[in-house]
């Protein structure tokens, strides 16, 4: 390799670490994705120009279908279908890993005293079994984020059982691999076994918990290309492939402490599931209100805080919020979001839809600053969010969500909640919430709801 | 090939990427975790390294040939759409006053 293109390489690492660097704040975000395009440039450039590269054709072909499909979808899909778009990507990285393992592993057969030893299939190996588990377990989130797979989780009896006992097997094939690199058999079934294991990995595990699942499978995706860095003696890989790990890895770190759960309690617990059966249906008094009537009490109000989840999402409502928003600052109220880390389907899913309606990234509040604003706030008005506004998990001891950290919205003068029905939510949680004297339940559709508050508003104004 | 020294380089450069990862990565405001994770995924897209040398390889079987040109394919469409999807979103987070 030529040694101008290693200092290309170290280039390309530097700006990628750079890239992440200016994510941390809106102003320098621009600077860091474009910091991250040229490392990238760079770093292709210099392989074709270091290495004796044949088979063009292929290559070029790939990297034509590859642009014909990625620029679509990068201009057509609505902020809405972000997880999902994510979800697919990881999936993509994850499958790329795996069958470039695999394609070494062959390719390295005839040589496999020199190229096979040691430490080099142990990379291959891990390598080849998360990016194939990476990629099924992928398009299964992808499939459950779609809606095209139910997003309840789908459990049987004894599944950790069956899922621990198909992983030793990967593993233990994974170890023969290692020890006897010649038997070739035994790889398709440690691939197949590794695709398996990513399909009953995610299948447990419900819409809610989406968050962390992202995560990890970002983690994941990230440690089969830093494998494939090990493979291939790339340093390059290595680097970039251990920011993407470790970048996962705090995302799911704060995802779990957002839902005071640990990582085998995500991936092992099938939330949701037990407590659906128990939840008792009593019969309990809620206040609800008309249009109208929130407007009134909107109207009055000095500070709002808007509570948005997964359910604005569905709903589309984020364009009808920002009018509301905009009338209400119009009209000196002062109007902030209170945003906690787990609402929607991906971390920051509610911060990318809100501020593609064109609310100012200053007005979306993090749950920990915004918690001590709610004694102060005249309405707090909850849109499409339940479990994280649940007063139980502070009081409630019994209860599966008690310890989660809450926005806590009971303690605003007035909440109200823009919901379809009385049903529980994901985890299948009555809301302590919903029974206040304080709270109205406002019944319906979050954008239909919320464009009949704005209309009854200006009408009042002219009043 | 890798032997034993440059194992040992790896490992410690491994070990460094993450901890500068981690250290980097706690500073990003949560605002932004939706794009930082369609950026770092698009990073991670850097694996095109890897699928080109197997795809290109003079001695490419018709199998590597394949495997390469699908995975050449996956990695390229995450790093068209991946950059282009976090420019997008970071665009959209603007402050009070800005201009729309």
């Amino acid at each position: 390799m030529p040694t101008f293109v290693q200092y290309l390489y170290i280039l390309a690492a530097g700006l990628f670490i750079l890239s992440l660097k200016w994510m941390n704040s809106p102003a320098s975000a621009r600077r860091g994705v474009f910091a991250g395009e040229i490392g990238m440039l760079l770093a292709i450039v210099g392989t074709f120009l270091a290495f004796d590269v044949h088979n063009w054709s292929w290559i070029v072909a790939a990297f034509v279908i590859g642009t014909a499909v990625g620029i679509p979808i990068a201009y057509m899909m609505p902020m809405t279908a972000v997880p999902q778009r994510t979800a697919l990507s990881h999936a993509c990285g994850a499958l790329a890993a795996a069958l470039v393992g695999t394609a070494e592993f062959y390719q390295r057969q005839p040589t496999a005293s020199k190229d096979l030893h040691g430490f080099i299939i142990v990379a291959l190996v891990i390598e080849t079994l998360l990016g194939y588990l990476t990629f099924t377990g992928s398009l299964m989130a992808m499939g459950k984020l779609q809606e095209i797979l139910p997003q309840r989780p789908i459990t049987y009896r004894n599944q950790n059982t069956v899922n621990f006992v198909l992983f030793a097997i990967a593993l233990g094939l994974a170890v023969r691999l290692v020890l006897v690199p010649t038997d070739t058999w035994i790889f398709p079934v440690f691939a197949a076994l590794s695709l398996l294991f990513g399909v009953l990995l995610i299948i447990p595990i419900g819409g809610a918990d989406m968050p962390t699942v992202i995560a990890i499978l970002n983690s994941y995706a990230g440690l089969s290309a830093c494998a494939m860095g090990f493979a291939l003696n790339s340093r390059l890989l290595i680097v970039a492939g251990a920011l993407d790990g470790s970048s996962g890895l705090i995302l799911s770190i704060i995802m779990c402490k957002a839902m005071n759960r640990s990582f085998t309690n995500v991936l092992f617990g099938a939330f949701g599931q037990i407590q659906t059966s128990s939840a008792k249906q009593e019969q309990r008094n809620v206040r609800s209100a008309s249009p109208e009537e929130a407007a009134q009490i909107l109207e009055a109000a000095t500070s709002v805080i808007i509570v948005p989840g997964y359910g604005l999402a569905v709903a589309q409502a984020q364009h009808k919020i920002r009018e509301l928003f905009d009338n209400l600052t119009r009209r000196g109220v002062d109007v902030k979001f209170g945003i906690h880390p787990v609402a929607g389907r991906m971390p920051g899913h509610m911060n990318v839809l809100l501020a593609e309606a064109d609310i100012p990234y200053d007005r979306l509040v993090e749950m920990d600053e915004i918690n001590g604003e709610f004694p102060q706030c005249d309405v707090a008005l909850v849109i499409g969010a339940n479990d994280v506004t649940n007063p139980k998990a502070r009081t409630d001891k019994g209860s599966p969500i008690y310890g989660m950290p809450i926005l806590d919205v009971d303690r605003a003068h007035t909440v109200m909640v823009i919901k379809r029905s009385m049903s529980p939510g994901f985890a299948g949680i009555d809301n302590d919430l919903y029974y206040m004297d304080k709270t109205l339940m406002l019944f319906g559709d979050a954008k239909g709801f919320v464009s009949e508050i704005v209309k009854e508003l200006p009408a009042r104004m002219a009043a | 090939m890798p032997n034993s020294l440059e194992l040992d380089l790896g490992l410690f450069i491994f070990m460094l990427a993450t901890f500068i990862g981690l250290e980097v990565i706690r500073k990003v405001s949560p605002l932004l975790h939706t794009p930082l994770m369609s950026l770092t995924n698009a990073i991670s897209a850097i694996s095109v390294v890897g699928a080109i040398l197997i795809t290109g390889s003079g001695e490419a079987t018709t199998l590597s040939k394949v495997l390469g040109f699908i995975a050449i394919t996956a990695v390229v469409t995450n790093i068209v759409s991946g950059y282009l999807i976090t420019d997008r979103m970071v665009k959209m987070f603007k402050k009070r006053g800005a201009k729309k």
